[in-house]
């Protein structure tokens, strides 16, 4: 069932790049080297995104996750020095992380993975759909009232709060003191 | 399968011919087409250096490299080997595995860019269906790998560089998307080779000069060459964020400036003059090489002698110049554009797609060339009364230094 080729090469390359990331995250003590490996596996992550043919999502989770969110996590670590070493890997909260990363992990087992895969692992290469969409087709179902236009409307609310939540708790408040 | 005919022009079928593995066959041809593509920046970067030491000694009434080679041509061949024999130094205290992948990741930033630039019609690393999404996402890694350098040198200065790294290399990619925007939208597509298709009647330039003054300005501001080199400002920060690295490995972080500074003309002459377009250049693919790279010496002379030339921003100007006139210009302009040219495809005034003849872009261009005139005309309008306002005050401060007014803004600022 499983053949080398050059995809499942690649296949390994990403997963040891996801996992080995994932695990680097929650071992190092250093929280730099912490996002540092987190980088290392959404990098990975958006290495299958090239494998499912979604080069879109790819080069999104590129941009936006390392381009982007963990570079201003990488940066507000830095600026808080003393939190740079942490002396303890787990704290008291451990047990509850832990309940809901298992969570977490069936709930995927059992809805995505098991639908995907059959129960005996019958039909492994049986595509979700068969449709191979494309960046037009993306962008028509955002914008189409059938399809995705309320969810992504919503979407972009919440964004805007955020910004203008943002934008309040950054204000220099001792300007408007004086006006 | 193709039959062999030589070496050169059908590799896989000659070597499958030889005796080699179908697929092997395959790969080492991928493989020889990725030395190549990686391999020719890091080759030109010694040429580049050289023209912009040159370029740089004329504005400031010096001759330059003289002695190495005729016009002192081999002089940074002669400087590459001074620096690959000089003592490679970690300082105390740095973090060796994040410091000495910085300088690699930073290269690998710029080289992968290379991949989805196309030289002519067929010769294009790959033809990527997000082209354009590609190189802003690779090249943002850039600025990973100089924060990592930055924070892992341990020292105070580079740490500083690291910080405003993040401040300005973030920021002035939110114009730079934006404009890109603009020639995704005339092109239809995100793929480089099809924006330069698109550009066979008429250059995006002329069809969007704003857009395309944003990119350029944008580009000099990710690139982080002055007036935006804040991130080394030698004077303030010593060099910034690459202050302790020796030998090669600042070596490679110099190299990737330099070819960063050209790749980012490169993609302008791809997004804006029309790429490889020229007369012949769709029947002798080289032809269609040369135009490429004449167009982006064109744009890439004049930022070397602005960068001779102009006196460093300071951080807060530079930041502040971003986010109140680069962003609100391009997102007016990405609203405009896309306005504009939907009322040219719904008036029926659209070129066809794939229309190569310059008459049939006239109607659109004239069209989109006048909401260009339109939104520069407003924004230096705007521009003109801010900045007469902001001279008033300044004019008023100074003057009457016992007005009680002026004086509660003195003590507030």
């Amino acid at each position: 069932m499983l053949e080398l080729n050059a995809q499942s090469i690649a296949f390994f390359i990403f997963s040891v790049l996801v996992l080995g990331g994932a695990i680097g995250v929650v071992t190092s003590r250093n929280l730099i080297h912490g996002a540092l490996y987190l980088i290392v596996s959404l990098f990975g992550g958006a290495g299958f995104f090239v494998l499912l043919s979604a080069p879109f999502l790819a080069a999104v989770q590129v941009l936006v996750y390392i381009g982007a969110i963990a570079i201003l996590i990488i940066f507000a670590v830095m600026l808080t020095r003393s939190m740079t070493q942490l002396r303890e890997l787990v704290n008291a909260q451990w047990w509850l992380s832990a309940i809901v990363g298992i969570a977490l992990f069936v709930l995927l087992a059992v809805a995505v993975i098991l639908p995907v895969w059959g129960v005996d692992g019958t039909n492994p290469n049986q595509p979700v759909s068969d449709d191979i969409a494309t960046i037009q087709d993306l962008g028509v179902a955002l914008v189409d009232g059938n399809q995705y236009v309320l969810p992504f409307e919503v979407a972009s609310l919440l964004l805007t709060a955020a910004m203008i939540g943002a934008i309040f708790i950054a204000r220099d408040t001792s300007v408007d003191m004086d006006d | 399968m193709q039959t062999c005919v030589n070496v050169v022009e059908t590799m896989v079928p000659c070597l499958v011919q030889g005796g080699v593995d179908p697929g092997l066959a395959q790969f080492i041809s991928i493989l020889l087409g990725v030395v190549l593509v990686s391999a020719f920046p890091l080759v030109l970067v010694i040429l580049l250096i050289w023209v912009e030491r040159k370029i740089a000694a004329r504005v400031q009434d010096r001759i330059g490299p003289n002695r190495v080679g005729p016009w002192g041509i081999l002089q940074n061949v002669a400087d590459a080997v001074k620096l690959i024999i000089k003592e490679d130094i970690t300082p105390a205290g740095a973090d060796r595995l994040v410091y000495n992948a910085a300088p690699i990741i930073a290269m690998l930033s710029v080289i992968l860019i290379w991949a989805v630039v196309p030289f002519s019609p067929v010769h294009i690393g790959v033809d990527l269906d997000i082209g354009v999404l590609y190189f802003t996402a690779v090249s943002s890694i850039g600025t990973l790998a100089i924060m990592m350098a930055g924070w892992s040198s341990n020292n105070k200065y580079a740490l500083l560089g690291a910080f405003r790294v993040v401040a300005q290399l973030l920021s002035y990619e939110v114009p730079f998307v934006l404009t890109l925007l603009v020639p995704v939208m005339l092109a239809g597509s995100m793929s480089t080779q099809d924006i330069v298709w698109g550009q066979v009647g008429m250059w995006y330039i002329v069809v969007a000069p704003i857009s395309a003054l944003i990119f350029y300005i944008a580009n000099l501001g990710e690139t982080g060459r002055a007036p935006f080199d804040l991130i080394e400002a030698e004077s303030e920060l010593v060099a910034g964020y690459n202050i302790e690295y020796s030998g090669m490995k600042f070596g490679l972080f110099m190299a990737n400036e330099f070819m960063h500074a050209f790749t980012a003309n490169l993609l302008f002459a791809v997004v804006f003059l029309g790429g490889w377009w020229g007369p012949g250049a769709t029947e002798i693919p080289f032809l269609g090489f040369l135009y490429l790279m004449i167009k982006t010496t064109i744009v890439y002379i004049p930022s070397l002698i602005l960068r001779a030339t102009i006196p460093r921003l300071r951080v807060d100007q530079m930041i502040s110049f971003n986010w109140k006139v680069l962003v609100p210009i391009s997102i007016l302009n990405v609203v405009v554009m896309a306005l504009l040219i939907k009322i040219v495809q719904v008036a029926g005034i659209a070129p066809a797609p794939g229309e190569t003849d310059f008459l049939a872009h006239l109607p659109m261009t004239v069209v989109l060339l006048l909401g260009n005139v339109g939104i520069g005309a407003g924004v230096v309008t705007v521009l003109r009364n801010a900045g007469r306002r902001d001279r008033m005050e300044a004019q008023d401060l100074v003057l009457e230094p016992n007005d009680e007014k002026s004086l509660s803004v003195t003590v507030a600022h």
